[in-house]
């Protein structure tokens, strides 16, 4: 994919890599400075997917653009519709019922795995073993037809609404997800088999694409990426939403602040997925799945932002409202966003070869990025 | 479970009030509200981001909104030894919104700020490199500000 071949003063070779190459898992450009093997510098083109959703948001009501935001990380839509559903709540001051909070969370939690599974596949495709990504699909497919069932739809699911949860759960849910926990659980120790103690796959991952913990919270690094490097940042721990606070579970932290610390912080973050699945599975409480809440939703005047953790990190809604029917701005903080910025730090003085399995260790969506 | 915080916002006030007297402080939110002149700013931040008080090491979010009079330039700060969180605002013109920019104090403001120049026009001072992000080169008028129309993408529904 090298479109054009030039070399700086210094005799230095600068490539394109993207907008439509493989490894970017999307359309991502980047511009790579290179001496011989060696990256000098990495920089991201952006935009290629930009679709304008803070400003589309604007114009849309405040039931209607949680269906935009479910195509911005489309691998944690469940994720995104909770973060706007959680800053229209903040709004509105409604109380969820305790059924609709169960079911979000077990909802975000499904979504956490699919999308630690997806990334642990294309992870492996990008090193070059390809195995890793049908058995990540086929333990995949297992929660999309669970998501398909409830929410209708596999990826861009719109199920959590202002109050609440869209429809209560189908009667097949509870059976469906415990013969996944069954399933996922062998498959976890066959994941370990496959990549995590490869000895290519260790040699390439280790000590490549350092990050310092000063410097993943200067870059406002979250997520696993900031996790590997020892950093806390764990918004269901920190300021806990919905009812994460009553759950058992760890926040996953590895101090080895390199591709494979990022390897494993999401390597554990699924068994801590799939352990707080199994506290509640069995535990919905019955009652409304959705608080009554007027049709047209209008927000007092005022600012409002919420924050949750995706599967790459911190997401941040904020909404200035004027008190009519529609956000007078809305703004979205992705996690992406903030954590390819500190691509370029990462990459500085490796080889290319490396580009991609650090890359591949960020976890980038690209819609995510571009919005 | 309530995260650990240093200081209430009522002492986060006046530690900040003692930094900078000109502050204007905000308080209908969940965090502290402050609005600060540009000017001020620069100064400011890097004594907020040092002071072991306060350290503010984490800028997880910076925006900008249009009011049509003028626009506001919005950064939310929290520090990850303190957990505590603030809100600092700046009053920009609209004709020619320039304010310092702080991407020597947290490196995350260099992609931010410049999604912020392309969308809403604003010029960050002393930026590194300062070009568009996401927009092409050739692209025209700023998409965010609240006058912007596009007659071929209409996205107004």
């Amino acid at each position: 994919m090298i479109e054009e071949l030039a070399t700086t003063d210094q005799g230095d070779l600068v490539i394109n890599v993207g907008p439509q190459h493989p490894s970017t898992h999307g359309v991502l450009h980047l511009v790579l400075t290179l001496n011989g093997e060696t990256i000098k510098k990495v920089e991201p083109h952006l935009g290629y997917i930009h679709r304008s959703i803070e400003k589309m948001c604007e114009s849309l009501s405040y039931r209607q653009f949680i269906y935009v935001t479910s195509r911005m990380d489309y691998l944690s839509s469940h994720i995104n519709n909770h973060a706007c559903a959680l800053c229209v709540e903040k709004g509105l001051q409604v109380e969820i019922p305790p059924r609709a909070q169960v079911i979000r969370v077990l909802m975000d939690e499904l979504t956490r795995m699919a999308s630690h599974i997806l990334w642990w596949g294309a992870l492996g495709l990008d090193l070059g073993a390809i195995t890793p990504f049908f058995h990540a699909f086929r333990e995949r497919e297992a929660i999309n037809d669970i998501m398909e069932e409830t929410c209708g739809t596999r990826l861009t699911m719109n199920y959590m609404v202002p109050g609440g949860v869209m429809n209560d759960i189908h009667p097949n849910f509870q059976h469906r997800v415990h013969a996944f926990i069954d399933l996922f659980k062998s498959k976890m120790d066959e994941y370990d088999e496959l990549l995590t103690n490869n000895v290519i796959f260790r040699a390439r991952a280790r000590g490549v694409g350092i990050l310092s913990a000063e410097d993943a919270i200067s870059y406002g690094c979250t997520g696993a990426v900031a996790r590997g490097s020892g950093v806390r940042c764990d918004i269901r721990k920190l300021y806990p939403y919905e009812i994460y606070d009553k759950l058992r579970f760890e926040e996953i932290l590895e101090t080895g602040c390199d591709s494979y610390a990022r390897y494993m912080v999401r390597m554990k973050e699924m068994r801590q997925s799939l352990f707080i699945v199994e506290q509640l599975i069995d535990n919905i409480p019955d009652g409304e799945f959705q608080a009554k809440t007027k049709l047209v939703l209008k927000l007092p005047k005022g600012e409002f932002y919420s924050r949750v953790e995706t599967a790459r990190g911190e997401l941040g809604v904020y909404i200035v409202s004027e008190g009519g029917t529609t956000p007078y701005r809305f703004k979205f903080r992705s996690p992406g966003f903030s954590n390819l910025n500190a691509l370029d730090h990462m990459a500085r003085g490796q080889k290319i070869g490396d580009l991609i399995a650090i890359m591949g260790s960020l976890d980038l969506v690209i819609p995510d990025i571009d919005r | 479970m309530k995260p650990e915080r240093n200081m209430s916002n009522e002492e986060l006030k006046s530690v900040l009030g003692d930094i900078n007297p000109s502050l204007v402080f905000e308080e209908d939110s969940e965090w502290l509200n402050m609005f600060i002149e540009p000017a001020g700013w620069l100064p400011f931040a890097i004594q907020i981001r040092t002071a072991v008080n306060l350290s503010f090491d984490y800028l997880f979010c910076l925006t900008c909104v249009d009011w049509k009079t003028h626009l506001t330039i919005v950064y939310h700060l929290s520090s990850t030894t303190w957990r505590h969180n603030i809100v600092i605002k700046s009053k920009l013109d609209r004709n020619n919104p320039e304010i310092e920019s702080v991407t020597g104090i947290w490196k995350t403001a260099d992609f931010h700020e410049r999604e912020v120049y392309e969308l809403f026009g604003v010029k960050f001072l002393h930026h590194p490199d300062l070009r568009k992000l996401i927009l092409p080169d050739e692209w025209t008028g700023f998409p965010l500000r609240k006058d912007y129309e596009d007659p071929v993408n209409m996205i107004k529904l």
